[in-house]
């Protein structure tokens, strides 16, 4: 009974009332300035790249200095893997400067084009550093705890960690172009 | 930990403390270590050569005539010690999960301390002689109880093992063969509630890895049960009680085990398994080894597979079983210098 009164309301909502809003919320939605757009990638660049970064460097940071304990040789090698974590914000530090340069250099109204344009540099690099974050510090985490174990080992594994860094370059480069 | 990507949010609450657990574990003994302190005369040798490992100073303050038993307890000490500092720090749910692993300590404390009361030692004496991984509080009122569900009413219903006991608050009286019965039906209950917990609760690599371990556990001590009970009053249907279920060989291998009337049936029933036909081979094949050996041998090889994988809590267990081999090993290469009965001394297990 009651599934029958939902499925009649939400049938009556898309079929009935969103039709005949359907223009008006179009209109709506191209009135957004796209400053709002390009300034919104511009933060979402900065900021998940810095959450990508900050994790990253939580998830190698903590093994780290639990098998340092035992092995404190390992400490100044293994702040590579910290730094390859670091550079991933430092793209989105870059990336967001580049895109702020290019609003203020927008004068009048600047066209939706460049508006929507901006916003997903900002959601590729954003996302493309998270995720390229993350990598790296899971893989920097093993890598401390192997490097503990057997030195030998230390540079096999940083060297995926060089492939994983690579991510975040990938991310930048396409947001240059866009 | 669980969900894909258990990665990525495991090292926020247990990163480090694998990361020191895995320090610890870079102090086994390797075999070089075994095959030097194999080849020492006397108990100082070994001593000194233990110095030069992990174990450090550890027999620094024992004067000159060691016995083996004080190295048995002070490298006992040191494996505690470790366990200790890793528990103090876990929060939830690792903390639960090593709360679990001190479970079977204290089920043979307690098995420990009734049997001695039953025999009218002094308390006292008992604890000294508990494991310290095991205490739990109201040890020392345990010789109040005399009987079965007294004990459960008055001291144990505040424990942790208090859910374990339902199967056993009928029994009657106290005696010995009782005891090893209530044993046996604690740890099953154990058995079966810690690996419910490690599949369902934790899953993902955690369920994997000690999902194995647990199952050969769980299958290794219904093959003991059945072995030790030819000969003694235990009968077929309450041996048949005490078999864990989650293992491997349930339920048709249980059956049969039930059923079994000496060491032929056993080899029998449990034949149509790869790993247990496996190590019975080793066992018969090699005059030296006994069962037990092949059994603590798989247990080693299945703990190491452990250490293979991040990110999980199999290594917390994984470690302390290793450690407890090793312990085991340089008790029985030190019984065999002092008795100078070298013949033999190679029967250690080597870890890593």
């Amino acid at each position: 009974m009651e599934s029958e009164g939902t499925s009649v309301f939400w049938s009556c909502w898309f079929f009935g009332f969103l039709p005949q809003c359907y223009p008006y919320w179009w209109s709506l939605f191209e009135s957004i300035s796209p400053y709002s757009f390009a300034t919104l990638g511009t933060a979402l660049a900065i900021g998940i790249s810095v959450l990508g970064a900050a994790w990253g460097i939580f998830i190698t940071g903590s093994s780290l200095v639990g098998a340092a304990i035992k092995a404190p040789r390992i400490q100044s090698k293994n702040l590579i893997s910290v730094i390859f974590c670091e550079a991933v914000a430092i793209y989105g530090v870059i990336m967001a400067i580049i895109m702020q340069t290019k609003i203020s250099e927008a004068e009048g109204t600047p066209s939706a084009y460049a508006g929507y344009g901006l916003f997903a540099t900002g959601l590729t690099v954003g996302f493309a550093n998270l995720f390229c974050g993350l990598a790296v510090g899971v893989t920097g985490s093993s890598c401390a705890l192997a490097d503990a174990q057997n030195p030998a080992l230390f540079v096999k594994i940083l060297i995926v960690e060089i492939f994983g860094s690579a991510l975040g370059l990938f991310g930048v480069i396409i947001g240059i172009i866009m | 930990m669980g969900r894909p990507g258990s990665m990525i949010g495991f090292n926020v609450d247990d990163g480090f403390l694998e990361a020191i657990l895995r320090g610890y574990r870079s102090g086994i003994l390797s075999s070089v270590d075994y095959v030097n302190l194999t080849q020492c005369e006397t108990l100082e040798d070994l001593r000194m050569h233990l110095s030069s490992t992990d174990y450090g100073n550890f027999l620094q303050n024992e004067p000159s005539p060691l016995a083996t038993a004080t190295i048995a307890e002070y490298a006992t000490k040191k494996l505690v010690d470790e366990f200790r500092a890793i528990h103090v720090q876990a929060v939830e749910p690792l903390r639960t999960f090593l709360n679990y692993v001190t479970y079977p300590y204290m089920i043979d404390n307690l098995v420990l301390l009734i049997t001695g009361t039953l025999q009218n030692r002094d308390v006292s004496e008992l604890i000294d002689k508990c494991h310290p991984l095991g205490m739990f509080n109201s040890m020392a009122s345990l010789s109040i109880a005399s009987t079965v569900e007294e004990l459960y009413r008055e001291i144990l219903v505040d424990t942790p093992l208090a859910p374990y006991f339902a199967d056993c608050v009928s029994m009657d009286d106290l005696t010995d063969v009782n005891i090893e019965i209530i044993r046996n039906v604690l740890y099953k209950a154990y058995l079966e509630d810690f690996y419910q917990y490690c599949v369902k609760e934790l899953g993902g690599t955690t369920a994997e890895i000690m999902g194995e371990i647990l199952q050969f556990e769980a299958d290794r001590r219904a093959i003991n049960i059945t072995l030790n009970s030819f000969g003694t009053s235990l009968s077929k249907e309450e041996r048949a009680k005490l078999f864990p279920t989650i293992g491997e060989l349930e339920p048709e291998g249980l059956m049969r085990l039930a059923k079994a009337d000496d060491a032929q049936t056993v080899a029998l029933a449990i034949d149509g398994y790869g790993t247990f036909r496996r190590l019975f081979q080793i066992a018969a094949d090699t005059p030296d080894k006994s069962l037990e050996d092949a059994f603590f041998q798989h247990e080693v090889s299945l703990c190491k597979l452990a250490f293979e994988q991040q990110f999980h809590y199999g290594v917390f267990y994984a470690y302390l079983r290793l450690k407890e081999q090793e312990v085991r090993n340089i008790v029985w290469i030190a019984e065999c210098i002092s008795q100078k009965q070298k013949r033999r001394i190679n029967n250690y297990i080597p870890i890593f």
